[in-house]
Parts: structure tokens; sequence; C-alpha cells
């Protein structure tokens, strides 16, 4: 049997009782290896022999493809309880191959991995879950403790550094905040304005749009903004710092990450979802009066309607509402990324962590402010 | 292994960032086989010559040409192809997060070869045996120390056997075992392969074990100093850089001299 199916490299099978000649020729780098692999693999499976011969008479040029291919043969040999011999290898050849030819290449042991059962699966879970938990709580307790001393002793805070996240959070994030406070004003003015007309109803508009922005949208829409922008932006930068071990450096230096780094960021953060939440509210209004103006209603009536049904427990609801959310998004974007293992990926699963884990501790807590709003009556 | 045959020419090499000139007008032949040291102090532009010798960073002007191929002014395919003739091994292994050594190590045959499965897993498989990592092949990177990130870095440079390899100061932050493995390693392919080494280094034991040919850059100077046999030049150089460096004297004291 003789195939030459590559014009740089060829290979010919010829057998003889119980021994296999495998004479190889021609280039056997990576393309001619790739064109002659299939057919020398199976033809030597295929057959029965006690002694294979790989003559390498014929090769011109051999690199660690031709190399590759000698030692699947020698397996495929061992396989069949079968010797092998090279024969005819040119020096420079024959050095290549003795640099690995002797070493026992490793087999991947699927009995390494063991497949857990569901229990142990389960049991990980749950510790897991347990650990995230007592390290959230703890993150919290320590960030209440480390905020009330800030209030406390003013003068160990860095203000340099909650300027500038106050500018990097608050001022640069106006142009959002405002875009989409508009666009909710107008878009949910002009939607319900739609609904009401059909029984003359579209006056209470501004009523409904005044009380459900300044105490539900307003805090909520602007925290959830404040964790895709500034909540992934913190783990992101902690986590980056963690990579580049200048969090140990802190800690050595006797600094507390902590105070370092996540105090300048709560507070810059909780001064500044303030505005934000007053400027969302006031572009909503503003989107609302665009609506209500179209619809032939003078100004004053809008604003007339808005401030008489809005009273200040409304006002500061909202206000205490957004002040706990951005609490709790600035801090899991701080604990993120202080929580940021090594390797490059490590970095983007902290950045979503902190999204996912910001939007949903908004959403719980919304759901605890509903409930003991409902219970005090305010 | 060595021949007369040049397979890097460097020819009048500006390279620097926007208007920043750091080495100016270097022009020097890589023969094959050969073990080529780039030296000198730290931010003289070793990295730099690097970067630009291996296209990274184009240079502002100057030509380097592998073989009969100029790799500055080629695009597309030519410039891949030339590519291809080389690997490099960076400072820190590059080596990357989410893949095990294997599966770096056969990541450039997967792209550039139509070797079946199996046979790709063997040759990477025996990349990483010639630098004692046969253990170590389905460990992932960040479960290794730099030393062995290191060596896997070479392991995955050679993997298209590319006839010369750049590596960027192979011996940085290395304990003096595996420093010296590394060189031992290095001389290895050098003799047994004919693999043709560029290196950025300035641990002197290794410049002394290992080279062949040195070229010695100063920062004040921003060219090339002083080229040659680096035992030579230590002991003959009349220039005070290369003294200072060899000989690891500090900078001249206020009146020129050396202290």
């Amino acid at each position: 049997m003789t195939t030459s199916i590559h014009d740089t490299a060829t290979i010919s099978v010829t057998a003889d009782k119980n021994a296999l000649r495998v004479a190889l020729g021609g280039r056997l780098d990576a393309a001619g290896t790739a064109s002659i692999w299939r057919s020398a693999v199976d033809s030597v499976r295929s057959a029965a022999f006690s002694s294979l011969e790989a003559d390498c008479g014929d090769v011109t040029y051999m690199d660690g493809a031709g190399v590759a291919l000698l030692v699947r043969l020698r397996d495929l040999a061992a396989e069949k309880s079968g010797s092998i011999t090279l024969a005819r290898l040119r020096p420079e050849d024959e050095k290549l191959v003795s640099l690995t030819w002797d070493i026992e290449l490793p087999k991947w042991d699927r009995a390494d991995k063991e497949r857990r059962g569901l229990a142990v699966a389960v049991g990980e879970a749950t510790g897991e879950l347990w650990k995230a938990s007592r390290q959230m709580i703890a993150f919290v307790g320590e960030s209440f403790a480390l905020l009330c001393q800030a209030m406390l002793r003013p003068g160990q805070v860095r203000w340099k550094d909650v300027l500038l996240s106050c500018l990097n959070v608050g001022v640069e994030s106006l142009f959002i905040i405002v875009l989409i406070g508009f666009l909710m004003g107008l878009i949910m003015s002009f939607q319900s304005a739609v609904s009401l007309q059909r029984f003359g109803g579209e006056i209470f508009v501004p009523n409904m749009l005044g009380l459900v922005m300044f105490r539900e949208m307003g805090p909520l829409v602007t925290s959830i903004l404040l964790a895709a922008r500034s909540g992934s932006a913190f783990a992101a930068e902690i986590g980056t710092m963690k990579i580049n071990e200048e969090l140990d450096a802190l800690t050595t230096m006797g600094l507390s990450p902590m105070k370092f780094l996540v105090v300048p960021k709560l507070l810059a953060t909780m001064m500044m979802v303030l505005m934000m939440t007053m400027f969302f509210n006031l572009a909503s209004l503003v989107g609302g009066a665009v609506v209500m103006l179209s619809m032939g209603y003078p100004l004053v009536t809008f604003t007339s309607r808005v401030f008489s049904y809005l009273d200040y427990g409304d006002f500061w609801g909202g206000m205490s509402k957004a002040l706990v959310f951005s609490f709790l998004v600035a801090g899991v974007g701080c604990l993120r990324g202080i929580q940021t293992r090594t390797g490059a990926s490590a970095v983007g699963l902290s950045t979503t962590s902190a999204v996912v884990s910001g939007i949903i501790l908004i959403a719980f807590a919304d759901g605890i402010f509903a409930m003991a709003f409902y219970y005090l009556g305010i | 292994m060595k021949g007369n045959e040049t397979v890097i020419s460097v020819r009048h090499l500006t390279c620097g960032y926007d208007d920043t000139v750091i080495v100016d007008d270097a022009s020097f032949d890589i023969s094959k086989g050969e073990v080529f040291i780039i030296l000198g102090g730290s931010g003289c532009g070793k990295s730099t010559l690097l970067k630009n010798m291996i296209g990274l960073i184009p240079p502002i002007s100057g030509e380097v040409w592998f073989g009969d191929q100029e790799l500055t002014s080629a695009t597309g395919k030519r410039r891949d192809a030339i590519i291809r003739k080389f690997g490099v091994m960076y400072q820190m292994g590059a080596l990357f997060g989410s893949m095990s050594l294997l599966q770096n190590v056969m990541l450039p045959l997967e792209e550039f070869t139509d070797l079946p499965g199996e046979a790709r897993e063997i040759v990477a498989k025996s990349k990483l045996a010639m630098v004692d990592l046969e253990n170590a092949v389905y460990k992932m990177p960040a479960a290794l120390s730099g030393g062995m990130k290191k060596r896997a870095a070479i392991a995955r440079a050679m993997a298209l056997d590319p006839g010369i390899l750049f590596l960027d100061e192979p011996g940085a932050g290395l304990d003096p075992i595996s420093s010296a493995a590394l060189d031992e390693l290095i001389l290895d392919l050098s003799r047994n392969l004919g693999i043709t080494f560029v290196i950025v280094t300035h641990e002197l034991e290794s410049i002394y074990a290992i080279a062949d040919r040195v070229i010695m850059l100063d920062k004040d100077v921003k060219s090339i100093v002083a080229e040659g046999d680096p035992k030579k030049l230590r002991d003959t150089s009349d220039n005070q850089f290369v003294k200072r460096f060899f000989h690891r004297r500090p900078g001249l004291t206020p009146d020129g001299q050396t202290p």
C-alpha cells in the first residue's frame, strides 16, 4: 500500500509477516504532517504486527509536528504490545526527537475529576451562600461603623478623595440622569394621559406623576443608574487594585483599605445621590409638563396640581430611600472589588456581580420600605 | 549550529514614542543559531527596541529584515507570514489565565495548522516536556510559580517551531536556580534545534553564561555604545558606561570620576 497524498510529505506502509514498515518522507512540518496523519494512524491501527519500523530516510525536514507523529506511532505500537524502532533518522532530527522521546507524556486522567453527588453539591452551595451572606453583613456593619466614625471625626476623612468621587459619581452622571428622568416623565405622562383621556381624567396626570416620581421612581431609577454606572466602576477600580497587590500594600502600610478606599466612595455616593434624585425628579416633571402643555393645559395648572398633592413626607421618604439604596449600591460595588480573585476575568466577574447584587439589594430594600411606609402611614 | 546566514537585519532603526526618540539609528545583524543579547540600564530602550523589532510598535524610521522580508512596511498576509517566523516570551509570561497550560500551547496550533486534535495535543505536550513542565500540562497559569510561567511561555512561543525566539527579561524575578535552569534551557534549544535567540536582559550571570554576542544601549547616547562578546567587552572596553555596567558601579560623581 503506497499513498502519496501531499506533495510535501509522503507515507508508505508495507507489512512483512509480523513486521510493519512505515516509510515517511518529504517535509514533516505542520502542513505535511497534517496531510498524512490520518492515513498513518489508521493504517497502523488496523494492521496486525509485533514490531513496527518507522523509516525516516526520505524525510527532508522535521519539526515538532513530525515528532508528534512518531510519538503517536509509538503509542499505537505500545497499545498492540509491539516494539518500535526509528530507522535512518537524520542527525538533526535525532536531536529533536531525543529531546522528548524518553519523557512520558501525561494522559488526562478522568478519574481525577470525580463526580460530586447531589448532597455534596447542595452542601457546598449552601456553605458558599452562608459565607457570602456573612461577608456581606460584616461588610455592611463595618462600613456603617466607619461612616459613623467619619461623622464624629470629619478630620480623619480624606476629603480630596471624596471630592474626586463626587465628581465621578455625581457631576459626570448629570446628563444621563436628566435625560432618563425627562424621558420617563414624558413617557409615563403620555401613556397615562392617553388612557385617562377616555374618562376625561387626564387632569390627574400631574398628581400621579409627582407622587410616583418623588416617592418611588426617582430613588429607584437613580439608584439603578448608580449601580450600573458607579457600582461597577468601584468594583473594577478596587478589583484591579487588589490584583496589583495595592490593597496589600495599603494594609502593610497600616492603612485600612476600608477607610482609605471605601469610606470616601460611600460618603461621596450618599451625598451625591440626594442631588441626583432631585435632578431626576425635576427632569421628570419637565417631561410631564411638556405632555400637559401639548394637550392644551397651561403650565400653572400642571405645577399647582403637582405641588398641592405632594407633601414633605413624600419628598423626604423618597430621599431617605435614595440614601439607603445608594449606601447598598456603593457598598456592594466596593465589596465585590475587595472580593476579586486573581486572573484577567476576575475583574469582569466582580463588576457583573456588583451590578447584579446592587439591583437585587435595591429591589429588596424597596420592598421593605414599601411595607414600613405603609404601616407607618407615610 | 551557528551559521553565517543572517536571519535578522536591523537597518538604521530609530524608535521611540511620539516625538521622543529613545533609540537612535541602531543597525545590527543577527546570524542563525546565535544567542544575541540586548543590554543596557533601566529605561535605555531595550524593551522598546524589542517591541519595534517584533512589529508591536511601528518605528519612527528604519527597517527590520527577517531573511529577505521587511517587517515594518509589510501588511496583511505578508506580515502574518513574517510574524510566524518568530515566537515571543513576554516579561510576565502573558499566559492566558482562563486556559490550562496545554490549551495555552495548543492555541496557536489550533489557529494556524491543520493538525488533528490528537496531534496538536502531542505537539503541545512535547513542547511543555521540553521545558520540564510535562507534569503541569493540565494546571492553570495561576497555580504556577514565576519560573514555571516563564518556561510555559517559552513552550507557547515554540508551539509553531519558529526559528527565532524573542525573550523579554527571562531571568527577571527568578531565583538563581530557576534562572540558571532557564539559561540551560536556552543553550540547549539553541544548540540542539538551532533556534536563534534575541534576549533582553540585564542579569550579568546569564549574559556571561549564554551570550554569543551582545549589544549595549545607553540612555544618554540613545544608541548602541558597544557590540561584541560580553567577556571581551568587560575586560577591554574603554567606554565608561560599559565598564560601569559590567563592573556593577553606580553613576559618575559630579567631577566626572567613577566612584
